[in-house]
Order: C-alpha cells, then structure tokens, then sequence
C-alpha cells in the first residue's frame, strides 16, 4: 500500500469525495444565490431555510404518503418553489425599490420564523431519512458509496442545466436582458414583474432540491440550513456573483479545498473557507469571477 | 434643543431610580446591549455601513474580560481594557478587509469573519468550548473602593459606563469626523473629490464601532459572570440589528429603545422557547415592511407633523 505525505490514500480519497459532496452543496446554493440576486437585488437569506424545508418535504412525503424518494425529487421542490412565489407575491416585491439591506434584513426575518416553527413542531434534533440507493462500489483505493456518486453526479448535472438554461435558451436570455435593464424589457412587452417571481420560485427551487438530496446524507433538522447558509456566503463573496460558472467552480473547488485541510490540518477545516475570503478579499476584492459593479 | 436636554434629564432620573422598580440584574444586561445597539448603529446609521457580525466584538470582548480576569487574575478595570483593545484590534483586521467591498457584500463579509470567530472559539481552549468562561470572580474596582459583589452597587457602575459609552458616541457623531462620515454615507464619490479618504474613514468608525461593542461585551462578562459561545454566534449579531431596527436606525436614542424592548420581550418570552426566534423573525419582517424608521424615528415623525400642524393657528 502506497502513501502521500504520510496520509493513507483511504483518508485521503474519502475525507476528497466528502468535499466533493459539501462542495456540491456550496455550487448549488450558491447557484440559487446568484440567479436570485441577478435578477431581485435581494441576497436571499432564507435560503437556508429553504434548503432544509426541501429537505423537510421529502422526508414529510415518505412518512405521511410513502412517496419514494425519486418522486421527491420532483415534488419537493416544486412544492417549496411555490412556497417560495407566494412569499415573494406577500412579502418580497414589496422592498424592490429600497436599499438591498432591506431585503437582507426582511429575508432574514422569513428565516427565523420558518426555522423556529419548524423547531416548535418537528424540534431540533434531526430525523434519518433512508438511504436510497444503499451499497457501493470497491474502487481499489477508496470505498464509494453508491449515492454519495449518485449524489455529486447529480449536482453537475443540475449546475450544468441551470448553466445552459441561463445563458443558453430564449427564457434565460429574457431573464439576463431584465436583469441588465429591467425596464427596456418591459417596453418590448415582457412581463418583469412575473419574471422576476419565476426567477424566485426557481432560485427556491433549486435550494429545496439540494435540500432533498442532503436528507439522505445528513439528518433533517429544522437548523440543517442555518450554518450552511452562512458558508455558501463566504463562498459567494469569494467566487462573485457576476458569473454563473463561477459559482459552479467555486463551490466544488472550496468543498474540495475543505476536504484537503480536514486530512492535513482538521482543526482549521471549519474556518479555512473563510481565510480563502480574507485572501481572496485582499487580492482581488470583486471576487474570482466577479466584476467590480 | 432645550426639549432634548428635559428629555435626557428625565432619562438620567429614570435611570437612577429604575433600580427601585426593576430588577438590577436585568437592568444591567439591557443597558449592555443597549451599549451594544448603539455601538452597530454608530456604523449603520452615520455610516452607512451595515456589519452583520458585531457579535464577534461583543463575544470575544466578554472572553477576553473573562481570561483576564480569571486566569491572569488581573483587576476589572485591567479585564474591560483587554476587552476593548481586544474588540478594537479585531475590528481593524476584520475592517480592513471587509471596507474593501460595500454595501451588501460588506454584510455577507462581516457575517463570513464572525462564523469564523464563532469556529475559533468553539475550538479555542481559553474559552471553554461548548461549556463556555465560567466563574468569572466579581472584583472590588477601583482598588477595593467600589464593592461590586453587591448588585444595585454594580448596577450604578454600569451605568456609568453605559453613559460613557453614550457620550463618546454623541461626540463622535457631532464632530467634524462625524459630519465627514455622514458625507461619505450620503455620497462617497463626492466626499473623495473634496479629498476625504472615504476608506480611512469607514475603517476609524469600523474600529471605533467595534471598541465600543466590545466595552458593552466586557461588561456584560463582569455582571453576569461568565461568556458563552451564544455571545459570538451569529444569533446575535441578529439581535442587535433587530434592536437598532426597532428603535430606529440613524437616530441615537432609538437603539436604546430597541435595545429594552427586545430584552424585556425575551425576559417575558423566556419561558416559550423557540417562539422568541419566531417573534423576532415577524418583527423583522413586519419592521422592514411598514415601520422601517422605528420607534424612535416614526415618534419623532408624529410629533414634527402635529407640531407643524399646530403652528398656523
């Protein structure tokens, strides 16, 4: 058996693929972010909560209705991006035309409230959800469980087609045209209003979705989301919000840096994303695929 | 101006005889969060500059005091010193990366560097993780002069700090630096072209925001004895945003007000657990929704419009 750095490769390849995982995680968030952000001036705070209501759907569906977890993967999102467009009907598109700090501050407030009934009914400890596809595959030098594959498969695929929805199709060149001069838009006779209350019930959407993948990996917990968020800002700071592709490589590769330093340094895995942002910031302020705006 | 000064004066008497009705202990934390308030909205309100993660100051201040005091068994006065240069040093490194970008990305950053701090201190030995600084040992201040074990004694002693704090902040808002800062708040290209370093600026009030901050966390360890992990978590620097929002932001009594509003709604509530996060979320909500000036800031609205009334007749 052959060693690097005095690292045994089964540490190494495991503790990498778990930071594939988290990194899968930070690109789709991020993701959400980002297209939310382009095109409502809103850093949605709630995504956390989001996230976890995804999470939530899902495990609600198979204990109540015993829908199976593929079919979850559809409604849940569905389910909470709906949840999402009445939110953004009540609350959100009322702030449009104040300081983006509002709508930080007011998304913010949603997520208290979601994540404390949340906590009220379901409490805080975290619920299994069962794994769906269990086994795995001997790979030689690693062990890879079948879903975990399945799992950072998956979120390329979905960056990848939120990526070519955007800057791709008729829809995504309608959305990037609004977020660039929303009022033009309007005058060739596009609805803005409803595009950007679609965009949110996607961006939301995309967050449950992940939420759904994350059950069976983590537990579902009312507070799954909550720190979760606050790392997929850093990683937003870091790889700027101008670009969607960004978002994508920068999410992997900081799940990924997380993943090296629990192997050669664990005591800092918890904080080196934000060093990366301190040394990013001092650098290169915009952000790695940012523009200064 | 003169009814500013009869307002402050009531304030004051209020303050002295506000042992007699409430409890000195709950008094004390709401004048330290009080402190707290003031201290992000000196930032927020003359600057312009929201930070979402002041509790780094306030939490870390409160573990400084606490080491300090306990393990180097140093005096109090020596524990609240630590404790604002502590809190003012790490507002200059956090500062000086977070000015380099604005408006809401300077919230995201400032969030990113308490998580982090909230991580360090999780891991950290001198803070005793999970378990949190306990025992601090209540010392005599002044040399033995003032006796602090005693509650409505400690009570007039924070006070007295609570009104330091109060009026440093006062003076800075109505000196030039204060005007200046104003200046960049409302226009910062323009504030450049008259040769202002907007940066500088921003940096100064960023590090004296969090030396403030910090003075409120110190003090707070020395009244309640101990300091937690929940002092850094990012819950709190919610909480204090939430305070400066409901008194209202841009006005200098307002985070006093929001401060004991917020305290005493989680006195009473203290009992329901997890519906204090719920009603402090709808507050949020409903603040940013319909009284984004807050208390504070729609009173003083309603008095200038009746008064505006009043006048013609």
């Amino acid at each position: 058996m052959f060693e690097l750095l005095g690292i045994p490769p089964q540490a190494l390849f495991g503790q990498l693929l778990l930071g594939l995982i988290n990194g899968a995680f930070y690109a789709m968030l991020s993701l959400g972010l980002a297209v939310i952000f382009g095109m409502l001036n809103v850093i949605n705070f709630t995504h956390g909560a989001q996230y976890m209501m995804g999470a939530f759907a899902a495990w609600l569906l198979l204990g109540y209705l015993d829908v199976p977890f593929w079919a979850s993967l559809a409604l849940a999102p569905v389910i909470v991006g709906l949840i999402g467009i009445v939110l953004e009907k009540l609350l959100l598109k009322r702030i449009y035309h104040l300081d983006h700090l509002y709508g930080f501050l007011l998304t913010f407030g949603m997520a208290l409230v979601i994540e404390g009934l949340f906590q009220l009914q379901w409490g805080s400890s975290g619920a299994p959800y069962p794994n769906p596809i269990p086994g795995g595959y001997n790979l030689g030098f690693m062990f890879l469980p079948t879903y975990r594959g399945f799992v950072v498969l998956a979120a390329l695929v979905i960056c990848l087609a939120t990526w070519y929805g955007i800057e791709r199709t008729k829809l995504g060149a309608y959305l990037r045209a609004a977020t660039e001069n929303p009022t033009l838009v309007r005058a060739f006779g596009i609805n803005v209003p409803r595009l950007i209350t679609l965009t949110y019930g996607l961006g939301v959407a995309l967050a449950a979705l992940a939420g759904v993948l994350a059950a069976p990996i983590q537990q579902v917990s009312a507070l799954m989301g909550t720190n979760l968020v606050l790392v997929v800002f850093a990683v937003v700071v870091i790889g700027g919000m101008g670009s969607i592709m960004g978002s994508i490589v920068t999410g992997f590769g900081l799940g990924m840096i997380e993943g090296l330093t629990k192997v050669f340094y664990p005591p800092a895995s918890n904080t080196v994303i934000f060093v990366v942002m301190a040394i990013v910031l001092l650098v290169k302020p915009a952000g790695l695929f940012g523009q200064t705006k | 101006m003169t009814s500013q000064r009869v307002g402050y004066a009531i304030l004051i008497i209020l303050a002295l005889v506000a042992p007699a009705i409430a409890y000195p202990v709950f008094l004390m934390k709401a004048l330290c969060f009080a402190l707290f308030a003031c201290a992000f909205n000196l930032l927020l309100g003359y600057a312009g500059l929201m930070s979402f993660g002041h509790a780094m100051f306030f939490g870390m201040a409160g573990y400084f005091y606490g080491h300090v005091v306990k393990a180097w068994d140093m005096s109090p006065e020596i524990g609240l010193l630590a404790g604002v240069a502590g809190a003012a040093a790490l507002g200059l490194v956090t500062g000086a990366l977070a000015i380099r970008r604005q408006g809401i990305y300077f919230a995201m950053i400032t969030l990113a560097f308490a998580q982090m701090v909230y991580f360090f201190c999780v891991q950290a030995p001198f803070t005793g993780g999970e378990d949190g600084l306990q025992g601090i040992p209540r010392k005599a201040l002044l040399g033995g002069l003032i006796p602090t074990k005693n509650d409505l004694v400690l009570y007039y002693v924070v006070l007295a700090i609570f009104l330091f704090g109060y009026a440093a902040i006062y003076r800075f808002i109505h000196s030039p630096f204060g005007q200046v800062l104003k200046a960049i708040r409302d226009n910062e290209q323009r504030a450049v072209s008259l040769g202002y370093e907007a940066d500088r600026y921003k940096l100064l009030a960023f590090v004296l925001s969090a030396a403030l901050a910090g003075l409120a966390g110190a003090t707070k360890a020395m009244v309640q004895q101990f300091a937690t992990l929940t002092d850094v978590a990012a819950s709190t620097s919610g909480e204090v945003v939430l305070m400066a929002l409901v008194g209202g932001l841009g006005t200098i009594i307002g985070p006093v007000v929001g401060a004991f509003i917020i305290i005493t709604m989680q006195n009473y509530l203290a009992g329901f657990g997890q519906f204090v996060l719920v009603i402090q979320g709808a507050i949020f909500v409903v603040i940013v929704l319909a009284f984004r000036k807050g208390v504070v800031g729609e009173f003083a609205e309603w008095w200038r419009r009746r008064r505006s009334t009043t006048k013609p007749t």
